[in-house]
């Protein structure tokens, strides 16, 4: 079963030195794990909010704003497209994901029928 | 028909209705097709057993109908063609027996611990285990949790797409997930006996009956998970809790304080298979909370009265609870039971200690247990204005009732 890894945390997350110093080896290690496993298909972090820019088409008229689509406090950071036997392997994927630890990962099933 | 096979069927339900559906899903993957198929297999056994008499084996006749049907249907949807493959290839299996040492788990321990996946919602996740498990009736369901019908109706639909759409894997979970689950599925169960336990004072019969079916589906999984003592602690917390049913409301349908139950009105059978449950969980060596809380309420069950009652051993029970999993009401209790065995003040020190913390403030029992720790310090005037604090937080007309009579008690003159 395919599954998108929404990566979403607050931008400004405070992290002390001893959080920001394990992400990064967090991050490789998670990648080596879920592309040994050949779990991975396609995944990237993503530029922050501020370089987003919202289209919408309302009335014929193509509307452009800066910005995200919606304002939350956690915005996504990055994604992910997993694939795997059932959701209790999707969960154990994104737990171990290192943006777990203090940000949320939304695990969404692809539509499929 | 006669009585006794309608009694056979009713009772037949009772006991398979759970293992029909779970085997059901776990041959054929659809909930929907599985519930129908069952429904049309009791209806199948309402024809012709007044007619062929009861089965020997009425688990094992209703699963091969109901098997049969769900083979039937799928055979007539091109569609699910694949589906059919699968289901044909399983040998036609009989009911597993009781001493089953093959290896096969009980079905309903499989679909017990998917309705209560944590990637449900949890309303979901109640409702989901009353329907598949229990066979309780969307309507019964709505009625159990004061929703419209359609209201409960949309959840089960929508528990059920979520199963099918995420992912969830119909099966007992591995090892390495298993005891955060059981937890899980324990949490869902005694929310289902607090539902009936706190409806005790209504009329609601259906209400009343979820403490029936939470002590049903808990026995169940006693009985497929033996081994885990925190499954067996819930039985045994449930069975004790609910041996004092029939003592907890008096004739004017307010609620009966513990110690002015009479407990001639207890169940001392349930009593003493609560106890007996308890101590088979005990003797595994593994303490947790629901072992803990049964072990406190089989102090009060087999106590004779309120003052022959082990409160020291009651309180130390809620020292170790609360260690496990802190609560300011956990605390609260503990200090009524110090209270009880090592006099009012030193009950009154730690009702304190839990004022000053700023927890449970609008609590009114906080304020309430204060007043009557004063009151039997002989500080009457402080004990009056405590209970006055606590009817302010009071949020039923019963709370309030009790609270007007301790208040007189405490202002009379005499």
């Amino acid at each position: 079963m395919k599954y998108m890894l929404l990566i979403c945390a607050e931008e400004n997350a405070e992290l002390n030195a001893e959080e920001q110093a394990e992400i990064e080896p967090a991050m490789d290690a998670w990648l080596k794990d879920v592309d040994g496993r050949g779990a991975r298909l396609l995944g990237s972090q993503l530029r922050p909010v501020s370089d987003a820019t919202t289209v919408r088409m309302r009335g014929g008229d193509v509307l452009v704003a800066d910005g995200p689509f919606a304002e939350t406090k956690e915005q996504i950071a990055g994604f992910d497209v997993i694939e795997c036997a059932d959701l209790d392997e999707a969960i154990d994927v994104a737990s171990r994901h290192p943006v777990a630890r203090f940000g949320s990962i939304e695990v969404r099933p692809f539509w499929t029928e | 028909m006669t009585p006794d096979v309608g009694e056979a069927v009713a009772g037949a339900f009772r006991e398979e209705w759970g293992r029909v559906v779970a085997a059901l899903i776990g041959t054929t993957g659809d909930w929907d097709l599985a519930e129908e198929c069952a429904q049309e297999a009791f209806a199948s056994a309402l024809k012709t057993w007044p007619r062929d008499g009861v089965p020997r084996r009425p688990g094992a006749w209703l699963t091969t109908v109901a098997r049969n049907r769900a083979l039937d249907r799928l055979r007539r949807s091109a569609a699910e063609a694949a589906k059919l493959r699968e289901v044909a290839a399983l040998a036609p299996a009989g009911e597993p027996g009781p001493d089953d040492d093959s290896g096969i788990r009980d079905d309903r321990l499989r679909l017990m611990f998917t309705c209560c996946h944590p990637a449900l919602p949890l309303e979901a996740r109640v409702a989901l285990t009353l329907r598949t498990l229990a066979g309780l009736s969307t309507a019964e369901i709505a009625r159990a949790f004061l929703v419209p019908e359609a209201t409960m109706a949309k959840r089960l639909v929508r528990a059920k797409n979520k199963i099918r759409h995420a992912g969830i894997p119909y099966r007992v979970p591995p090892a390495h997930l298993l005891p955060e689950r059981v937890v899980g599925v324990l949490a869902v169960l005694y929310l289902l006996f607090n539902e009936g336990y706190a409806a005790s004072a209504g009329a609601d019969l259906v209400r009343q009956g979820l403490c029936a079916e939470a002590i049903r589906l808990g026995r169940a999984m006693a009985g497929l998970m033996p081994d885990e003592p925190e499954v067996l602690g819930l039985l045994a917390l449930m069975l004790l809790h609910n041996a004092r049913r029939a003592a907890r409301v008096d004739a004017a349908g307010d609620l009966v304080t513990l110690e002015d139950q009479d407990r001639d009105r207890w169940d001392r059978a349930a009593i003493d298979e609560g106890a007996g449950v308890l101590d088979a969980a005990l003797r595994r060596g593994r303490p947790g909370p629901y072992q803990l809380q049964a072990a406190i309420a089989a102090c009060h069950a087999t106590a004779p009265d309120t003052a022959a009652t082990d409160w020291a051993q009651i309180a130390l029970l809620y020292r170790r609870l609360g260690q496990l999993t802190p609560s300011p009401v956990i605390e609260l209790n503990r200090a009524v039971a110090v209270a009880m065995a090592e006099g009012p003040a030193a009950g009154l020190a730690l009702v304190a200690a839990i004022e000053d913390s700023g927890a449970l403030a609008g609590y009114y029992l906080l304020p309430a247990t204060r007043a009557d720790l004063l009151r039997r310090l002989g500080r009457r005037p402080e004990a009056a204005a405590s209970y006055r604090a606590a009817r302010d937080l009071a949020a039923t007309d019963a709370e309030r009732r009790y609270l007007d009579r301790r208040l007189s008690e405490a202002t009379d003159p005499a």
